[in-house]
């Protein structure tokens, strides 16, 4: 099949099959697409460009907008005069008629942070164990990992409720933190195996050969070769606690000094002496940290989660 | 004993060491995956053929008083069948709607250009922004009353009334002269689902597109073939079994949905995907036992569904 078979003729005079002239080039099929597909690729570039930001230019627009202006003109992009006021609002405490974002912000941060550091503390050692050391069960184990991985929530979280209901840590930050450890230590794992693999197993033999113990072999060689990938699952574990709203809904809606940010968000929607410019500012501060934290560490982050999963 | 002493002080191979290092560096990842995923699993079960109450929760013991009553109350309500066609309806949508947009976001931004690094960043943003944000923003801007849509829709593009997208389970819409009846808050939750989640698909089919090795499309074009023909002949046979795994993941993922649908709708206008059901019998009607029987129906069904995709998969790889 040569290019000329496929050929489509565009002027339609010339029968298909009869050589095309030299000059002008000739309109073949490879050609029209060539230069539709170039065309759209850049409709569909800015299409999805458009698509994605608008969202978030809205949000900010919208938080810095007097919230006359929103009901009087809704469909308005532009702005005629910025409040900070929003802003205002939606960070001081309750006692000085804000929201109390601080409050959620403080929250958020000791939920996220503590859930990151402890599930690297767990997960680092797992990781290793399974990716260079073969012992009883290694293959099984893995396996069970990948399951939890794929395990619904909301199954998970009836048991959860009830036992941290028996417990008394149903409203605790600790009960929260336990919960995104156990959630997402199988990724991290799953994440880590994949960077430790890369580490050259040379090395780690030589170090050992040197005297040095198994853990001596992680602390010296492997960790700090692998200092990239403990950050992007750092990273990784940190923006689901983060994020996350399910568990947190279940846990600590009863104690508005508990809430995350997402659980303040999202319970204070839904009341109508709350105006929405408000809330919109309350979006783009717990938004704010997600986005600097990703632009920061991207191309981390892409391959992380991307690692392994595809093999060339 | 005196044998086991010498066995014992004799040093352990490299291997047995490793072995017993290797038991010692997992066990606490294990201790914690089997308190706080597998043991909360098994309970599940149980707790699934007790008659419990949100109230008694802390009264109740483990065991004994089973009873099929939760799974009787759960299979014969009309309300879990329509839950579960809603959800299959949203997940079928939504996976196959997300990896077709992903892969289109991925071919678009595939060769290098000015301000790609910065394209693909942006791409991803749906993806990893808080959920609570991302699906507030929605609500506003398809808010009936003071929503950028439909300030624009009745404004610009003349619409009749404003759509209140979130709230209306059905409308009728003229298409060429046809009268279709339309889910429309199902569609909007499935707009959501496919704008928050193609960044997953187009992630993994970019890495692999940018593995793809560049002799094999020059091969294809020297020999002729247009670029759709490259793309149908060359590229999407690289491709279809990275597809294949994120249709499982995400057919697995949308399938356990919650926080999208409850946030934009609350589950209402016939958008009561399974698992605010779930959540619909623990917290409103504090029924613990009906809504882990729910939760059980909800996990086999999934088995089931992945386990015929797979089969139906694995022989068609099979295939030559």
């Amino acid at each position: 099949v040569t290019a000329r078979d496929g050929a489509v003729i565009a002027g339609g005079e010339q029968a298909p099959g009869q050589p095309a002239p030299a000059t002008p080039r000739p309109w073949t099929r490879d050609r029209a697409e060539r230069l539709a597909l170039g065309v759209l690729k850049w409709v569909t570039i800015a299409f999805f460009l458009v698509a994605t930001l608008f969202p978030f230019y809205y949000m900010v627009l919208l938080s810095i907008r007097p919230i006359e202006e929103l009901t009087l003109d809704p469909g308005s992009l532009t702005l005629d005069k910025a409040t900070l006021d929003t802003y205002r609002e939606v960070l001081a405490p309750v006692s000085e008629r804000g929201q109390g974002f601080v409050q959620f912000l403080i929250n958020s941060g000791i939920v996220a942070i503590t859930s990151m550091l402890l599930a690297l503390v767990v997960a680092v050692p797992g990781a290793y164990a399974i990716s260079r050391l073969s012992f009883f069960g290694r293959r099984r184990v893995s396996a069970l990992f990948l399951a939890i991985y794929l395990f619904p929530a909301i199954v998970l979280a009836i048991p959860l409720y009830v036992l941290f209901t028996r417990l008394g840590l149903r409203g605790s930050l600790g009960g929260l933190i336990l919960v995104y450890i156990s959630q997402t230590v199988a990724v991290a794992v799953y994440m880590l195996r994949n960077y430790f693999e890369t580490v050259p197993e040379s090395l780690e033999e030589a170090g050992l050969l040197d005297g040095l113990s198994r853990l001596g072999v992680i602390r010296r060689i492997t960790l700090p070769l692998a200092a990239p990938s403990l950050m992007a699952t750092g990273l990784f574990v940190f923006m689901i606690a983060w994020n996350e709203f399910l568990f947190a809904l279940l846990f600590l809606v009863e104690r508005r000094e508990r809430w995350t940010v997402s659980l303040g968000i999202s319970q204070l929607s839904g009341s109508i002496e709350v105006s929405k410019t408000v809330l919109m500012a309350g979006s783009v501060v717990i938004t704010v940290p997600i986005v600097v934290l990703f632009f920061l560490s991207q191309r981390l982050l892409a391959e992380g989660l991307t690692a392994g999963g595809v093999k060339g | 004993l005196a044998v086991a002493g010498r066995r014992r002080d004799r040093p352990l191979t490299l291997a047995q060491r490793d072995a017993r290092t290797g038991l010692a560096l997992i066990s606490p990842t294990l201790v914690i995956v089997l308190a706080i995923v597998v043991v909360p699993m098994a309970w599940t079960f149980l707790m699934a053929f007790q008659r419990l109450r949100l109230l008694n929760i802390r009264r109740s013991s483990l065991f004994g008083d089973y009873t099929l009553e939760n799974f009787r109350l759960v299979l014969t309500s009309k309300d879990t069948w329509d839950s579960l066609i809603t959800t299959l309806t949203y997940t079928i949508a939504s996976t196959t709607l997300s990896i077709l947009v992903g892969l289109i976001a991925a071919l678009a931004v595939r060769r290098a250009f000015r301000g790609r690094t910065f394209v693909r960043a942006a791409m991803l943003l749906p993806y990893i922004t808080p959920i609570v944000a991302t699906t507030f923003v929605w609500r506003v801007l398809l808010d009936p009353n003071f929503g950028l849509v439909n300030d624009w829709g009745t404004g610009v593009l003349g619409w009749d009334q404003a759509v209140p997208f979130l709230s209306q389970a059905s409308s009728q819409i003229s298409l060429l002269g046809l009268e279709i009846q339309v889910p429309t808050a199902l569609l909007t939750v499935i707009a959501f689902e496919v704008w928050r989640d193609f960044p997953f698909a187009y992630l993994f089919l970019l890495a692999r597109l940018q593995a793809v090795p560049g002799e094999l499309e020059e091969a294809a074009r020297v020999d002729g073939a247009t670029p759709l023909q490259s793309f149908r002949h060359v590229l999407l046979p690289q491709l279809m079994p990275v597809i294949a795994v994120l249709a499982v993941l995400r057919l697995i993922w949308t399938f356990n949905e919650f926080d999208n649908v409850y946030l934009l709708t609350g589950g209402g206008a016939g958008t009561e995907v399974v698992s605010i059901r779930v959540y619909e019998l623990l917290i409103s009607q504090r029924n613990v036992g009906a809504a882990n029987a729910q939760a059980l129906v909800l996990a086999v069904i999934l088995l089931v569904l992945v386990g015929i995709y797979l089969r139906v998969f694995s022989r068609r790889g099979g295939a030559p």
